[in-house]
């Protein structure tokens, strides 16, 4: 209302003319801004109906198994006797693995494909990437046991033993499935999310950053490290959680080659479980009621565990911002 | 046709919530449960259209957790199970519901050794190994059951289904029979905790792993075995026989079997000297009083035309039919069902 009093205040153009202008209908405006905020309430209301409905379908399990849930190992259904820590432990494991093998591989790709690949060259390297996440899981799994893992199993196993057999991570006997095995396929399908991403946002960063640095007479790769790279640190550390994202839920492809074992073991060559392949492997066949609770349950600690990786990974973000824009200012 | 089809049977449909009972056109039978005895199911379902085409049976296998779920919850008319339902479940049940067993299956022993040789088992190795109690091919327990095949020094990989499944229940009914420690330990379930091993999704999940690893034993289908042409061995049965698991001694065993009233039977470790010893049933669950009037009178018509038809299909989809006495008593069962 105070914005629309000064253009009449000022007019002093004919009467007809003013009473000819009726002002501008805020309703557009209006609706515009309610259906916006329905859509993203919409969303925020999925999420809580979600966990609303994964606490109910658990509230059994968690009354019986309590905190111990989280913290003890035994998975039992035969005597109903269900702890997740096994699951919780192979999830972030995997998962750490994708990230170690996928981060710096899109993120090189990525940069490659912006910064210097021959224009010639770009779309069809982007194309074969895109068509990488097309690919269905269950394939990419069958793929796995029946390719990757022989393959794994004869070569790059064995040498990691020879090599690094004296850690615990690479320690004990070699059978193919494993959670290592089951990291690398999750990098595999979280290579393509993260490389978009990373491209788009090494695409976004202005040309006028890369003529500063080659003006003060910076090599190729010092204007991509000052220039390109820690101006794009915040987005690129984005595209790293949204593949984390989907590494933290990924089941069929896992599934297939990590094991399936709940044991909590140090070397990567043994098998491993998460909790996303124990619902899809146990949900269908889960006749008595605790069982069937105690397996929403771990839908309800994976819900946690995404939301509390995330969380960290916003924190870290946070301090790893403040502190570039401190070395700025200094 | 396909539109029109469809518009018949939206019709049809729409009829029965509007009229209940007095469906003209053609009638939805929904049933859920099991996967092993999909295959033949669906071939049942489409030769029964042939037969009475009034009926159309809509199944869903999502597992026999969820055909046992649905059908306590009466959201389907019948449903489907690898194994029979617990005690437990059954109380839940708003009515008398009713097993009837339809076909079975074995679970074999399948392995990768160089040179694929031919092997025998008796229950106290099988048993040993997926204890983690043998761990070696070369194991003075399997080398005396298999004289004049030479084992390797090698370590054996166990693996096992990840999933819930019929064929790890029928499996562990088997080990938790014949090992005391097996049943103290680990117990009979769709899943367990398994003392050793890896696990593999799904039957084609296990054949592959079995395939591509050397030294692997494990347990899959007998379809499994066959069609991926994986060796498997013969087992020593209660009577002392080493019996080859195929169509005819799965039958053996269900003829020999000890068989209650409820058909809530377990035929592994059956006692007949040519029955195979691990192998199990599949049922349908009906309610024994039928709600709706029309729909149940079609349902026990499609159920007699399985028994005494249907089970002939059975042997081409390498599924073993149950035995002529056993067909018998399960048709009087069907005919105990009130509509």
């Amino acid at each position: 209302m105070e914005i629309a009093t000064p253009p009449a205040a000022a007019s002093l153009a004919p009467r007809s003319a003013a009473q000819a202008m009726v002002p501008p209908s805020r309703f557009g405006d209006k609706a515009f801004e309610w259906l916006t905020l329905a859509m993203a309430m919409a969303v925020v209301l999925l999420v809580i109906l979600i966990g609303w409905q994964l606490w109910r379908g658990s509230s059994l399990a968690v009354q019986k198994f309590g905190f111990h849930f989280l913290t003890t190992s035994t998975w039992d259904p035969v005597t109903e006797q269900f702890g997740a820590l096994p699951f919780i432990y192979g999830t972030l494991v995997s998962s750490f693995i994708a990230l170690l093998i996928a981060v710096p591989l899109s993120v090189a790709t990525a940069v490659y494909l912006t910064e210097l690949a021959p224009l010639w060259i770009r779309q069809p390297i982007v194309s074969l990437i895109e068509m990488l996440a097309a690919i269905p899981s269950v394939i990419l799994g069958l793929w796995g046991i029946f390719v990757m893992i022989p393959w794994l199993r004869d070569y790059p196993f064995p040498l990691l033993k020879r090599f690094f057999g004296w850690t615990p991570f690479f320690s004990g006997p070699i059978y193919g499935t494993s959670m290592l095995a089951g990291g690398i396929i999750i990098a595999i399908m979280i290579l393509p999310i993260i490389t978009s991403v990373s491209r788009e946002i090494l695409r976004s960063v202005p040309n006028l950053q890369r003529e500063a640095a080659y003006a003060l007479g910076a090599t190729r790769w010092e204007v991509t490290r000052i220039a390109v790279l820690s101006y794009a640190r915040k987005g690129l550390f984005g595209a790293v959680i949204l593949g984390l994202g989907r590494a933290l839920g990924e089941t069929m492809a896992v599934t297939m080659v990590i094991g399936n074992t709940p044991q909590i073991a140090a070397s990567l060559f043994k098998p491993g479980y998460t909790l996303a392949s124990v619902i899809a492997n146990e949900f269908t066949e889960a006749t008595t009621d605790i069982y069937l609770q105690a397996l929403f349950e771990i839908g309800l600690v994976l819900f946690g565990v995404t939301i509390l990786v995330n969380l960290i990974a916003q924190l870290l973000l946070k301090t790893l911002t403040t502190t570039s824009t401190t070395r700025a200012v200094q | 046709m396909k539109p029109l089809k469809f518009r018949r049977k939206t019709l049809a449909l729409v009829l029965l919530a509007g009229m209940s009972a007095t469906a003209s056109a053609q009638m939805m039978i929904n049933g859920a449960g099991a996967t092993f005895p999909y295959p033949i199911y669906s071939k049942w379902f489409d030769e029964y259209a042939k037969v009475d085409p009034s009926v159309r049976f809509n199944y869903q296998s999502i597992g026999s957790g969820g055909g046992q779920k649905q059908i306590l919850a009466q959201t389907v008319d019948f449903g489907a199970s690898d194994g029979p339902m617990s005690d437990e479940n059954l109380a839940k049940a708003p009515g008398k519901l009713l097993h009837i067993p339809t076909v079975a299956g074995a679970d074999v022993v399948a392995y990768n050794l160089p040179g694929n040789p031919a092997l025998k088992f008796d229950a106290d190795t099988i048993a040993g190994i997926f204890l983690g109690q043998i761990k070696k091919w070369n194991d003075p327990k399997i080398t005396t059951l298999n004289p004049g095949v030479s084992l390797p020094d090698q370590e054996i990989v166990v693996v096992h289904r990840s999933d819930g499944s019929g064929t790890t229940y029928i499996w562990t009914d088997y080990l938790s029979k014949i090992s005391p420690e097996w049943k103290s330990k680990v117990g009979t379930n769709t899943s367990v905790n398994w003392p050793t091993g890896i696990g593999g999704k799904g039957n084609e999940g296990v054949a592959g792993q079995i395939k591509q690893t050397p030294g692997a034993l494990g347990y899959v289908e007998l379809i499994y075995a066959v069609q991926n042409k994986m060796p498997y061995a013969e087992v020593k049965n209660a009577a002392g026989e080493f019996v080859k698991p195929n169509i005819q001694s799965v039958t053996a065993a269900l003829a020999t079997a000890d068989i209650p009233e409820d058909f809530r039977f377990s035929i592994t470790n059956a006692p007949g000297k040519d029955a195979y010893p691990i192998c199990g049933a599949t049922w349908l669950l009906v309610y024994e009083q039928q709600k709706d009037a029309t729909k149940g009178k079609k349902l026990v018509e499609f159920l007699k035309w399985a028994v005494k038809d249907g089970e002939k299909m059975a042997r081409d989809l390498q599924y073993a039919p149950l035995p002529e006495n056993l067909q018998e008593r399960v048709l009087k069962r069907i005919h105990e069902i009130k509509i």
